[in-house]
């Protein structure tokens, strides 16, 4: 029995570990990372937006609809910024200039945008990413051709041979984190979502940067929902992001707010989404009833749920922007 | 030190007809205002004079509906706060505008410009440097603070984070962040209201520098004998009217009263004596509170109260007045102590228990309809939520409380339009009478005031002050816990001063004085004081 449970844990351990197990991990947490970065300035500056699910879809739809009508790479991009930035807009309209339920207007982003992006994307279904697309994230830029030792060639399989969306997203993570903490207008919107009435009475133009970072941070989700038609799976399926929405609405609360920590957080969380599958796969860990994908599916939230108790009970924690969820009218009396 | 006068000819700003509806009611009506540079002016009026609005309104944070600004002769229009703050106004809020969970320095340099390149000055010399290091080394941003606020005696430590300041060094920091701004006209709305008489002391002498280097001071204050003491000119407002603009050194308090009340009113509190038998009512003994932050709100608290007497609790914002108030009501459980009245214990015992014992709290928390009263609901509704409980069988009865609501609304002189109209309707004067006579209907032994006169004019705040003084002579133990010095010494026959939850020491209203009062709140106990000891 106590030999069984070692065993077990031993096969897990080797799939976890396994050069190609992070490999999938890290690439499948791409689209989790942008979107994470692009929710975490939206929350930045005091608007939870809920509908990151249904933004993803837009910009995966119109930036894949863009790249097989016109195989232009540069074209896919741009659009899949326009459609889940049209998504951020709406959210920004509702909340920040009529003051709309934050929630509300997100979940009904999150329908809305589900609906339209499968309209759109239905009829590109049957067809795949065009070749000239394709073959751009066939190269791997930091591959190493002959990795020399098992060392390198673990660290090579593993984290060396993606494409480049994979470490351009890395890449913007960091930028983000210089961005929030170093840099003036950084420092201007996270007082905008500490304490709005501050901001505004600083000197701020609180309403521009509210639909600013609204947009930017929708754009960011499009770009990271574009990842799933036009790279990991070459094809449109309908309700593609399959709730990795909802996954960066909590791994935001996850990473507290924190673009850097949110690319170990995506991986996490990325990893525990394909680890239910690769476990099916194993003789031995398979017929584990907890080792069941659609359990295992859950243990992100679970994840969340555990980060959010230990933070709470911390006492002198800091509890995410002050101003989430707070709509700002300045002639309020 | 240079000099920030821009032009010696032209008021520092003039404000002419200026109109500002809110809904149906009239703010601002045609209001003339004009402050010169290096004159500190009081803006004086009742609640709702439209003191606030006018200020808000001159830093850009209401739009007028009508009327025009000039300021230093040039014709302004402000379409946000950064259009006031551009041209020199800076305002320090009555509820400070600090992101807690940034240090101060953040929460000066966020939303600050560069200034011109060249200009010559010395002060944007200052300015681009703390610019310019704000990202890169937050160690030489803060020093360039602490250097600058030193010129005008300013002293805090910029690197810790607002929420964990004082109130006076937040106050501080507002100042420093609308100075570093360029701002050569200050507004300040209520500044004294949460300050110890030796903090009040300093920003005089702060606000004075100021105002010899050429600032315009604009000093909003419900207190009479600071604006004597300061101010240079007063105007009064009444019902959004401006009504006279005069110099402070050819009038006397009395006069200013009446300019601001429209009528002579009587200003000072009938005393009546204590009862002389002195027995206790309540008994607090050993009072140990942590919230659940594990931060210690009430420290080893113990003191008694009489029938027949008034018992004055002094101390800063967040001193443990809240925590003690909750205590003896039963909504908090403190760790140690134990809570007597006539001797029968009520620590442990549920909310509606302890009223049944007699104990009647008024409580106005600073939102002034957070605590006590459901704001949409009538009068009469109002009242039920404590009556009801003590009715028997499942059903209430409306017309007890009709009866009592009319009882109450005639004895108080409630202003009101109907016993149903939603409380939150009133004025605030209207609202804190229901609160205090739904408790007096309760025939309480004990009654606990906490701010009960808390954003009132000096009109009802008097009407308070009688009702008060009318519990005592029918024998009734109060605890009054204020805010206002002078009044805690006019009303109160014995005043206990808190300092983070201790009690600094139990002195005679009659005998004692606001500098002894204030020495305590800030840290020295009595037997320090007697003994010649003192830390401020």
């Amino acid at each position: 029995m106590i030999g069984d449970f070692f065993s077990s844990i031993g096969s897990l351990l080797s799939i976890v570990f396994s050069a190609s197990f992070i490999a999938s991990g890290v690439a499948f947490s791409v689209v989790m990372l942008l979107g994470t970065v692009g929710e975490l300035i939206t929350e930045r500056a005091g608007h939870l937006n809920l509908g990151v699910e249904g933004m993803m879809l837009l910009g995966a739809s119109m930036g894949y609809y863009t790249a097989v009508r016109s195989s232009n790479l540069f074209l896919a991009l741009l659009f899949a910024c326009i459609g889940a930035g049209f998504g951020a807009l709406l959210y920004a309209i509702l909340t920040v200039t009529l003051r709309v339920n934050q929630n509300v207007a997100g979940l009904a982003l999150s329908i809305f945008g589900a609906g339209l992006a499968n309209a759109l994307g239905s009829k590109v279904a049957n067809t795949t990413t065009p070749d000239n697309i394709a073959k751009v994230f066939t190269w791997k830029p930091l591959s190493l051709t002959s990795p020399s030792g098992p060392f390198l060639s673990y660290i090579n399989k593993a984290f060396l041979s993606h494409d480049i969306y994979v470490y351009l997203a890395v890449l913007l993570a960091i930028a983000t984190t210089v961005f929030l903490f170093k840099t003036r207008a950084g420092l201007e919107l996270r007082l905008t979502g500490e304490n709005t009435a501050a901001a505004d009475a600083s000197g701020i133009k609180v309403t521009r940067i509210k639909y600013l970072y609204i947009i930017l941070g929708g754009m960011l989700c499009g770009i990271g929902g574009l990842y799933l038609p036009l790279v990991q799976q070459g094809s449109w399926t309908n309700n593609m992001t399959a709730g990795q929405g909802w996954l960066v609405v909590a791994l935001v609360i996850f990473v507290r707010w924190h673009p850097v920590k949110a690319i170990a957080g995506a991986y996490v969380f990325g990893s525990l989404t394909i680890l239910g599958f690769s476990v099916q796969l194993n003789e031995k860990l398979s017929s584990i009833p907890i080792f069941n994908q659609y359990i295992m599916s859950m243990f992100p939230y679970l994840l969340t749920i555990i980060v959010l108790i230990a933070f709470s009970s911390r006492k002198k924690a800091w509890p995410g922007p002050k101003e989430i969820g707070r709509p700002y009218f300045r002639e309020e009396r | 030190m240079e000099s920030i006068v821009r032009n010696d000819l032209h008021p520092a700003f003039s404000m002419r007809g200026i109109t500002k509806m809110f809904g149906t009611v009239l703010a601002n009506d045609s209001v003339d205002f004009e402050v010169l540079p290096g004159e500190i002016h009081a803006l004086l009026g009742e609640n709702g004079s439209g003191k606030s609005t006018l200020m808000n309104v001159l830093s850009g944070i209401y739009r007028p509906d009508d009327g025009q600004i000039e300021v230093y002769g040039e014709l302004k229009e402000f379409r946000s706060p950064g259009d006031a703050i551009d041209s020199g106004i800076g305002m320090i809020h009555q509820h400070y505008k600090l992101a807690e969970a940034m240090t101060a320095t953040e929460n000066i340099v966020a939303g600050m410009k560069k200034p011109p390149k060249n200009s010559g000055k010395k002060d944007d010399v200052l300015r681009t440097d703390i610019l310019r290091y704000a990202s890169r080394s937050p160690a030489k941003t803060q020093q360039k603070i602490i250097e600058f606020s030193s010129r005008f005696g300013i002293e805090f430590d910029p690197s810790i984070p607002a929420g964990q300041l004082s109130v006076s060094q937040k106050q501080s920091v507002e100042i420093i962040k609308v100075l570093l701004r360029g701002a050569s006209i200050l507004i300040l709305d209520e500044p004294t209201a949460v300050l110890t008489p030796q903090e009040a002391k300093k920003l005089f002498s702060v606000l004075r520098k100021m105002a010899a280097q050429g600032c315009a001071i604009v000093f909003i204050s419900h207190k009479l004998n600071e604006i004597m003491a300061l101010c240079d000119r007063v105007t009064v407002l009444r019902k959004g009217q401006s009504i006279e603009t005069c110099t402070v050194s050819e009038i006397d308090a009395y006069d200013l009263v009446e300019k601001m009340v429209g009528r002579k009113i009587n200003l000072s509190i009938n005393k009546p004596d204590p009862d002389p038998e002195r027995r206790v009512c309540l008994d607090v003994k050993g009072l140990t509170y942590s919230d659940s932050k594990s931060v210690p709100k009430l420290d080893n608290l113990s003191f008694t109260t009489y029938y027949g007497e008034i018992l004055g609790v002094a101390g800063l914002a967040g001193g443990g007045q809240k925590e003690l108030c909750e205590s003896i009501a039963g909504i908090i459980r403190p760790q140690q102590g134990d809570i007597l009245v006539d001797n029968e214990r009520i620590a442990g015992l549920s909310p509606r228990d302890i009223t049944q014992k007699g104990v009647a709290m008024c409580f106005i928390p600073e939102d002034r309809l957070g605590m006590g009263l459901v704001a949409s609901m009538g009068i009469e509704e109002n009242i039920l939520l404590k009556e009801y409980a003590l009715t028997k069988g499942p059903l209430i009865r409306m017309k007890d409380a009709t009866t009592k609501a009319e009882q109450i609304i005639n004895e108080l002189e409630i202003k009101t339009p109907g016993l149903k109209h939603p409380v939150r309707m009133l004025s605030g004067g209207n609202i804190q009478k229901v609160i205090l006579g739904r408790e007096i209907h309760l025939n309480p032994k004990l009654m606990i005031a906490a701010y009960a006169v808390r954003g009132l004019d000096i009109h009802s705040s008097y009407t308070i002050y009688n009702l008060l003084n009318e519990q005592k002579q029918k024998n009734v133990s109060v605890l009054y816990i204020g805010e206002d010095l002078d009044v805690l010494i006019d009303l109160c026959d014995r005043i206990m001063v808190l300092c983070q939850g201790k009690n600094m020491g139990i002195v005679d209203a009659s005998s004692t004085t606001k500098e002894e009062i204030g020495q305590m709140m800030s840290g020295t106990t009595l037997e320090e004081l007697k003994r010649g000891v003192s830390y401020v």
